[in-house]
């Protein structure tokens, strides 16, 4: 899968540029803010996040779950992230590192991901969506997608979301 | 006068008794509690089947359908705690496997009439193959038949999706997938090839239509037609279940033979046209097929 990523990359990367260098040693720090919910269940969000581009398989950067859970229990429900499930997660085999990681309280948090590590590929220039997905027990489920328009310097780009996500940042850079 | 108006009354409600319970607006489904599974061998789908006008509501009794379900592997599973009520039945499945299963009603009865003493007689309602030699009383001439087949389903994955269990019989309206039914998301075109009797479906009605009819005033119902291979592309306007179907034959007299609608595209009573006016000589029973899909579109 790797593989054809990156050669699907690099043939859509040559048709925009001639000289398309793949932006390496770049770092995407991704702001993301989980509302506070006056509700009498809470339980905090399952969240993934993951990088889309046409024509590529969508890279799982992240997926934010009940990591703790015995026998690798907190999976079963990773269905429920849905959009996430059927672009990446179903493909996934979980925990998986750099990848899975604990729930988030609700506030402000920042995740970097450099290119080369983890999940994230290193990126050739062009058009990406950067999707973020939030999903409450007992409560709602949300997207949020953010246009990346990567060049040899980067990128960045900012949504927001109204139920289950709040502002949501990107920074692809040095 | 009276009399003559109460005869035809009750002739009339004979005939709508006499329909067969797919005809119409009645369209048979089941109903998977989940399609996508995480895989970790101990999880439970459990399926409603019914014939509703109304989806994906119970409005309308239902039939004694037995389901099959292939497993990932293609070997047949078997379904636990099946019960069948007036209105609905509904099993459980486990899903032990990683893969895609298949969960189907397979339906197939025998219409026709043959002539005794001088009278045309219908063979009764629910005759098989099987059990044709015993319908047929002894001295009856000319018999016709034709054969009316169902084919339900709906599919569930666990993990990623595979295509083992597309199979195909030869027999009836079937399914091949191009875009597979556990693969669907708002937006996004999918299409499907129908097969009638292994054969391309060529020029059939496709209907899809998202659930939740009962408190909406737009039915939603999205028309297409089958092309020369017999494949049908939708794209899906929103989340959620779609019930997705087509049928063949079943119109009799002229212009009848292989041109079936949709079901649920007569009239709300599904009543073929013509109704009040003389109706043309009966020719032979055509055989008839019906498919009906349940698919869930992510979004």
């Amino acid at each position: 899968m790797q593989i054809s990523h990156k050669i699907v990359l690099t043939g859509a990367a040559m048709g925009a540029s001639a000289v398309a260098m793949p932006a390496t040693g770049l770092t995407l720090d991704v702001t993301l803010a989980l509302p506070r919910l006056s509700v009498a269940e809470y339980h905090r969000p399952y969240v993934a996040i993951w990088l889309e581009k046409e024509g590529a398989p969508a890279r799982t950067l992240s997926v934010l779950y009940d990591v703790d859970k015995r026998n690798n229990g907190g999976v079963k429900w990773l269905r429920d992230i849905r959009m996430w499930w059927r672009a990446s997660g179903r493909s996934l085999a979980l925990p998986a590192d750099g990848i899975s990681g604990a729930t988030r309280a609700p506030g402000t948090h920042k995740l970097s991901f450099t290119a080369g590590k983890g999940g994230m590929p290193v990126l050739t220039p062009g058009k990406y969506t950067l999707v973020v997905e939030a999903a409450r027990e007992s409560g709602g489920r949300e997207v949020v997608r953010v246009p990346l328009n990567v060049t040899a310097a980067g990128a960045r780009g900012s949504a927001g979301g109204q139920f289950e996500l709040g502002a949501v940042s990107a920074v692809l850079s040095r | 006068m009276m009399t003559f108006r109460k005869t035809l009354l009750l002739l009339a409600a004979t005939a709508a008794m006499a329909l067969p319970q797919m005809a119409g607006a009645a369209r048979p489904w089941m109903l998977p509690s989940e399609t996508m599974f995480a895989g970790s061998g101990n999880e439970w789908l459990t399926v409603d089947a019914a014939i509703s006008s109304d989806l994906y509501y119970f409005d309308h009794p239902g039939q004694d359908w037995q389901p099959v379900v292939t497993a990932p592997d293609g070997s047949t599973a078997q379904v636990e705690n099946r019960a069948i009520g007036k209105l609905r039945q509904t099993f459980d499945l486990g899903i032990r496997t990683k893969g895609t299963y298949k969960i189907a009603i397979v339906n197939e009865m025998l219409m026709g009439n043959y002539m005794l003493n001088g009278e045309r007689k219908m063979l009764p309602r629910g005759t098989t193959a099987a059990t044709l030699a015993t319908a047929v009383p002894q001295g009856a001439t000319d018999v016709q038949t034709a054969t009316a087949r169902t084919r339900i389903e709906t599919f569930v994955t666990a993990g990623e999706p595979d295509r083992k269990v597309f199979t195909t019989t030869g027999k009836g309206l079937e399914m091949v997938p191009v875009t597979h039914p556990n693969d669907l998301a708002v937006g996004e075109a999918a299409t499907f090839q129908f097969l009638l009797n292994g054969k391309p479906a060529a020029g059939l009605d496709v209907v899809a239509i998202p659930g939740g009819i009962r408190y909406r005033s737009d039915l939603k119902q999205m028309d297409a037609k089958t092309d020369a291979e017999g494949k049908v592309s939708f794209t899906w306007p929103e989340a959620g279940m779609y019930w997705v179907s087509l049928s063949s034959g079943g119109r009799r007299g002229p212009g009848g033979e292989g041109s079936g609608g949709a079901p649920g595209a007569a009239g709300p009573q599904g009543q073929p046209q013509g109704v009040g006016g003389p109706r043309p000589p009966m020719g032979p029973p055509q055989d008839r097929a019906t498919y009906a899909m349940t698919v869930e579109v992510q979004g």
